[in-house]
């Protein structure tokens, strides 16, 4: 049906806005790798295999900072452990099974989840997972090979501002989440409190996980406190 | 000292766990507890990230001006309810600009 053609425009459109947006800052995890001591082959492996930006990111920050790479792995994995709650809330939704599913859980990461969620029926939501993990894949593991390869050209990814495009995408990601109640923007100040407070005195990474005990402090409070949420 | 091993084991591990999310019984999702926490731990998540990325610089706090300028401008695009690559890319140029001129460092 026609009909059916253009609610699928939606999601296409808003899982490759995302996917081109968010997948160009591969050449800041690019060239922030090589800065950090990875070779190119190195940076590309984390960008294909790992393919999680945050857990890349932690990786190499900790390698940069000349810090232990066992703590250094273990605090990406941490942060990866997030997209293990992403793939429980979309197992239903995307409904894959066998090599579909082992190909699907590649994409299981906090850009293709939101755009997902954020769509109106399972159908969309199975569109726009596809549209954003393709376009991001395809993006992030292009533009980590041209970062790190041109390390000299983007000798400081800072003066391009690509420094503040991991934050920035992670404002957008959350932006539409504070609309939500007053319970969940509780829970992001009290995360990047908790987050914040502890960085100095914890390695790396772990801050970040630390951040969603607000979750449990938050929800584990008197019933008659959240009468007011949805 | 190779770096291999740890980015072998960061590839691996990460992948399993994405695995680990699709591949578990959804029983765990009918337990309302569990289903809140899921749907809201990637809110404490992600603005603890935004937290450690603007206001600190490896364990030390540290305020870059620029970057906190590009997260503004950011928020203000956001108000202005400005497409996802419209805000990144005036998240970056605002903190682009101001380095050019010298400003904060």
């Amino acid at each position: 049906m026609p009909v059916k053609s253009f609610d699928m425009k939606a999601p296409v459109r808003d899982g490759l806005g995302v996917g081109i947006a968010v997948g160009v800052s591969g050449v800041a995890f690019g060239a922030a790798a090589v800065t950090a001591g990875l070779d190119v082959l190195q940076a590309c492996a984390l960008s294909l295999f790992a393919f999680t930006g945050a857990s890349q990111f932690a990786l190499i920050g900790v390698v940069a900072g000349g810090g232990n790479l066992v703590a250094g792995t273990a605090g990406a994995l941490l942060l990866g452990g997030r997209n293990t709650l992403y793939g429980l809330r979309l197992a239903g939704l995307l409904g894959v099974r066998g090599a579909r599913r082992g190909l699907a859980a590649q994409g299981v990461i906090d850009e293709t989840t939101a755009v997902a969620l954020a769509q109106p029926s399972p159908e969309a939501a199975r569109t726009a997972f596809t549209a954003t993990f393709v376009s991001l894949y395809l993006c992030w593991n292009l533009t980590t090979l041209i970062g790190a390869a041109g390390t000299e050209l983007v000798a400081d990814p800072a003066a391009l501002g690509l420094d503040v495009v991991g934050p920035a995408t992670f404002l957008a990601l959350l932006w539409p989440r504070l609309k939500e109640s007053g319970q969940v923007r509780l829970i992001a100040v009290l995360g990047a409190v908790t987050a914040v407070a502890t960085a100095s005195f914890l390695p790396p990474g772990v801050p970040v996980l630390l951040a969603a005990s607000a979750v449990l402090v938050v929800t584990l409070r008197p019933r008659s406190d959240r009468a007011t949420e949805k | 000292m190779t770096l291999w091993p740890a980015v072998i084991a960061t590839c691996l591990g990460c992948y399993l766990l994405k695995y680990a999310g699709l591949a578990a019984p959804q029983r765990i999702l009918d337990h309302p507890e569990v289903q809140r926490f899921a749907n809201l731990v990637p809110v404490a998540l992600l603005a603890a990230l935004i937290a450690v990325q603007t206001f600190t610089h490896g364990q030390a706090l540290h305020l870059d001006v620029p970057r906190l300028a590009g997260l503004g401008a950011a928020v203000l695009a956001l108000v202005l309810r400005a497409p996802f690559l419209v805000v990144l890319a005036v998240a970056a140029a605002v903190a682009a600009g101001l380095r050019l001129i010298g400003t904060g460092g």
